[in-house]
């Protein structure tokens, strides 16, 4: 049985239908990347799985267990975590403080919290930022700061919102090592959702393909990639149309 | 925070967006269910005061001194929209208009209409060197911030009035005020014409926001002051201006009300109150809804004294105001969300 | 990761875990320690008079530091924190004048019924999503409920308050001394230093922790798994407990209470100011603020008892003090948002 399963997700706002009747299955330790040009329902997709929109209609399973429609820190106590596009760090605190309130919140003394957290944040490559305040970081120590909170909780689905985006190329093979190792060491299973098609093709062991709301296709990634009708929803015509 | 209704000028606006299926131009569920609760309220007020003229009374007063809430309302809610500062120093400039046109009135011998004119020239100015002076500078800082200066002008206005004038209640009386008879009830005539004039302004302060090109300007930076930036608009002049015109309002509204109210230094508190809750009520940013809410208030303080005899009528309004601020905080007639 | 790569990854994690920044809680409960001690002689060599203002700076630094617990660690602004201070003092003087019962029971009972009616205006602020001007709003509403309802009401003597009856010797049972007795200061201190190290204690624990990061970003905290409502309301609860105290020690010490005084908008910007002039947020900020208030109300209360000849006019009346208060609140907003002990912090953080 496929550790996250998802089914006839639904959801309009204002009369204007977001996601229809979206539906996939992700093996526990692979990799799922989520695609689709602009206005596909990507992001929709994602929140209403991660918890914070709760779907019109379609269920969410996790090991089984029905988790649509629960709040976000009901949703991280069934096993999922989420990162957040918009970087949002605990201003106040350094990337250390910040990391440990997240282990924190899963139980354990404060001084185990610290240390897991130290862990975390060199597991994820911010080593030398530690002890700075996450006030001011630049964009790529952000993500891995993200990562890092997400992390704390050990979570066997990670989600990942455009963990990628606003890096530069060098930012990002970093960060696609450390999402590798995150499979291979830690059996965690990640969903991300992504524009990159370098890094999907990279990373994603599937590849779901979103446009207008609608699931269009589902795949490993070099067939996704290669499918006409993926290649004329994200072009609008057909690669070898003459010119 | 979240900012619920940023209209303005809401019948405009409600007609050419486009919304969810069902929504009208006015709000008929809404508003019958307010006929509604007003209904039953009369009706409970007269069973426990046993009199239809004692109802009959408090509903016509409440309306009349509703008039001038809404014009109250209107100033505050129109910074709001603009400014987005929740002006706690409102019903401060309310009480110094109080104590202006006591002081004119009786050491100047001045007719209280004369007073009228001169007190929202005064209190125009007077907030305009505030916003320019004191708020401008800190619009950008966080929200709590620009709450903290107005109470802070709040609190040297209201003493400032304590330590000057000292804290007998003071009254003006509105020469050749007399009763005059109004559907089964007596009201005074300076009452009736503290509603006509709240009227009047009320009118006079729409028919700015919507026909003249200062009034367009306003709601542009209401709606949006990065766009209004964009267009042209100068928008640190607008929000001098849109300050300038709320406290105005509450001078206007403080004016007249003089002859209807013991004056006070702590009245201005109060009145802060009072705009509020009708703000709320309303939509904040709602300038409509605020003149409208401010007669539904109205009449919610006069019935609350009726239904709850020996306590303030202000607890009533207070009780309107939770059961608003919890159950629907974007207010009768603001936008959801 | 590969062996060597993982074997070099954990002996520099190793390395930088024996390093980790010490925690620097026992500092401020050093520095507590020690200024307790440095004041404790203090109503030993001051003069009567200014004996009333150190008094006065600490029921002010007590207030604050429970507003200072909600407002600034918890981000939630009160505007009506004289809802609590009111609380606690017609607690204690119902209490004692209607019941007789100590004041001591009466400020344990006081915290209880502030932190209780915290916890109930938190649930339904939290409940309905209330965040910023409307939550203030909200507060500002309930203080001034409280104050009409107390006006009106015949169960707390409506506007007449409660003088508290004056006792042929001094208790310790009923907190009650000689005018001027050093025995109130040290009270005072006492308590004050309580709070202190109560919002030391707290800030540096997983509830503080977990109140800092749902002031920062909530839904952030949220996700995380912080039951960031649970922890709000903690904060009030614990916000209100510690202001009712001082509530119920003005009580004693001023020997009368009335609505006004219990509820009015002056003691909920009292609250706030002293934060506001220390720095709001910081744990020095209302103990500063109060410091530089307490001897500035009291400069005022004298000008006005013996104005100088231009100011005659000024004589016996009220209300100086608190517009010095609101013209303070300005200008510290104004120049220095982050008060004293805040803009200190800066500067010594950026070297």
């Amino acid at each position: 049985m496929s550790l996250l399963r998802v089914e006839g997700l639904t959801k309009s706002f204002k009369g204007l239908r977001a996601v229809d009747d979206v539906g996939f299955e992700v093996e526990e330790g692979s990799i799922l990347g989520i695609i689709g040009p602009n206005g596909a329902g990507k992001t929709t997709t994602f929140n209403l799985v991660a918890g914070a929109l709760t779907p019109d209609a379609g269920t969410v399973h996790l090991d089984g267990v029905d988790i649509t429609g629960r709040p976000p820190h009901r949703v991280l106590a069934a096993g999922m975590a989420r990162t957040f596009q918009l970087m949002r760090p605990f201003y106040s605190m350094s990337v250390l403080e910040n990391v440990t309130v997240a282990v924190l919140a899963g139980g354990g003394s404060r001084r185990s919290a610290r240390t897991t957290a130290a862990e975390l944040i060199e597991r994820v490559g911010l080593g030398r930022w530690r002890d700075a305040p996450s006030e001011g970081l630049p964009t790529a120590a952000l993500k891995r700061l993200e990562l890092a909170r997400a992390l704390a909780s050990r979570p066997r689905v990670l989600l990942l919102d455009e963990v990628l985006a606003g890096l530069v190329p060098a930012e990002r093979e970093p960060v696609m090592d450390v999402l590798e190792e995150l499979r291979t060491n830690d059996g965690v299973t990640l969903v991300f959702v992504e524009h990159i098609m370098a890094a999907v093709m990279r990373l994603s062991d599937s590849v779901l393909v979103l446009d207008l709301g609608r699931v269009l296709t589902q795949g490993p990634p070099e067939e996704v990639t290669r499918d006409p009708r993926v290649i004329e929803a994200y072009l609008g015509e057909e690669p070898d149309a003459a010119r | 925070m979240s900012r619920p209704a940023e209209d303005v000028a809401a019948p405009d606006d409600a007609a050419a967006t486009p919304t969810t299926a069902g929504a009208a131009r006015v709000p008929w569920a809404r508003a019958t269910a307010v006929v509604g609760v007003l209904v039953v309220a009369v009706a409970l007020a007269y069973l426990q005061s046993g009199s239809g003229i004692v109802v009959s009374q408090a509903v016509v007063t409440g309306i009349l001194v509703g008039g001038v809430y809404g014009l109250v309302a209107m100033g505050l809610t129109l910074i709001f929209g603009v400014l987005d500062i929740v002006n706690f120093a409102h019903g401060a400039f309310l009480a110094l208009a109080l104590f202006g046109t006591y002081w004119l009135v009786t050491a100047l011998g001045l007719h209280p209409l004369v007073a009228l004119a001169g007190n929202i020239v005064a209190m125009f100015v007077l907030g305009a060197l505030v916003q320019r002076g004191v708020l401008a500078g800190a619009m950008d800082r966080p929200l709590e911030n620009q709450l903290l200066i107005t109470l802070g002008l709040a609190m040297i206005i209201e003493n400032g009035l304590l330590l000057f004038f000292g804290a007998d209640p003071r009254s003006v009386a509105l020469p050749g005020d007399r009763g005059v008879a109004i559907l089964g009830a007596v009201a005074d005539l300076s009452r009736i014409l503290a509603f006509a004039g709240a009227l009047v302004l009320a009118g006079a302060l729409f028919l700015l926001l919507q026909r003249t090109r200062l009034g367009t300007a306003i709601r542009a930076v209401a709606a949006s002051s990065t766009g209004a930036e964009l267009v042209g608009i100068d928008t640190r002049r607008i929000y001098v201006l849109t300050f300038a015109i709320g406290t105005a309002c509450a001078g206007a509204a403080g004016t007249l009300l003089a002859p209807l109210v013991t004056i006070e230094p702590t009245t201005g508190a109060q009145f802060t109150i009072i705009a509020f809750v009708v703000v709320v009520l309303g939509g904040m940013g709602n300038v409509v809804g605020a003149l409208v809410s401010g007669l539904v208030i109205g009449l919610a303080e006069q019935l609350g004294g009726l239904l709850l005899p020996g306590q303030s009528p202000l607890l009533a309004v207070f009780i309107v105001f939770v059961l608003v601020l919890f159950l629907r905080p974007q207010g009768l007639f603001g936008r959801s969300g | 990761m590969s062996a060597p790569a993982d074997a070099t990854a954990a002996a520099s994690a190793a390395a930088r875990s024996d390093a980790l920044p010490r925690q620097p809680w026992n500092r401020p409960l050093a520095v507590v320690a020690v200024l307790t001690v440095l004041l404790v002689p203090l109503p030993l060599v001051l003069p009567g008079a200014q004996e009333a203002v150190a008094v006065r700076v600490l029921i002010f630094a007590l207030l604050s530091i429970g507003w200072n617990v909600m407002s600034g660690f918890g981000g939630m602004f009160s505007f009506g924190h004289a809802a609590y201070f009111g609380l606690g003092a017609y607690t204690t003087a119902w209490l004692l004048v209607e019941r007789g019962v100590s004041p001591w029971i009466g400020m344990a009972a006081g915290m209880v019924i502030a932190a209780a009616f915290a916890v109930v205006i938190g649930f339904l602020a939290l409940r309905y999503r209330l965040r910023g001007a409307y939550f203030a709003l909200a507060t500002f509403a309930f203080a001034e409920m409280l104050r009409l309802w107390a006006i009106g009401s015949d169960f707390v003597n409506r506007a007449e308050g409660y003088h508290v009856p004056l006792l042929p010797e001094s208790s310790w049972w009923y907190l009650q001394f000689e005018p001027g007795s050093p025995n109130y200061f040290w009270i005072a201190l006492a308590l004050t230093v309580a709070a202190l190290v109560v919002s030391i204690l707290f800030l540096r624990s997983r509830a503080g922790q977990f109140t800092l990061a749902a002031r920062d970003d909530a839904e952030a905290a949220a996700s995380l798994g912080i039951p960031v409502m649970r922890y709000k309301l903690t904060t009030m609860a614990l916000a209100g407990a510690i202001s009712s105290v001082a509530g119920a020690f003005y009580v004693q010490y001023y020997l009368f209470v009335d609505p006004d005084l219990a509820f009015g908008s002056s003691q909920s910007i009292q609250a706030i100011l002293p934060a506001v002039i220390g720095g709001v947020g910081t744990i020095w900020g209302p103990v500063i603020g109060a410091a530089v208030l307490g001897p500035l109300s009291d400069v005022t209360a004298t000008i006005l008892r013996n104005p100088p000849p231009f100011l005659e006019f000024l004589q016996g009346r009220g209300g100086l003090d608190v517009i010095l208060y609101g013209l303070l609140l300005i200008v510290i907003i104004r120049l220095l948002p982050k008060g004293i002990y805040g803009a200190l912090q800066e500067r010594w953080s950026r070297r």
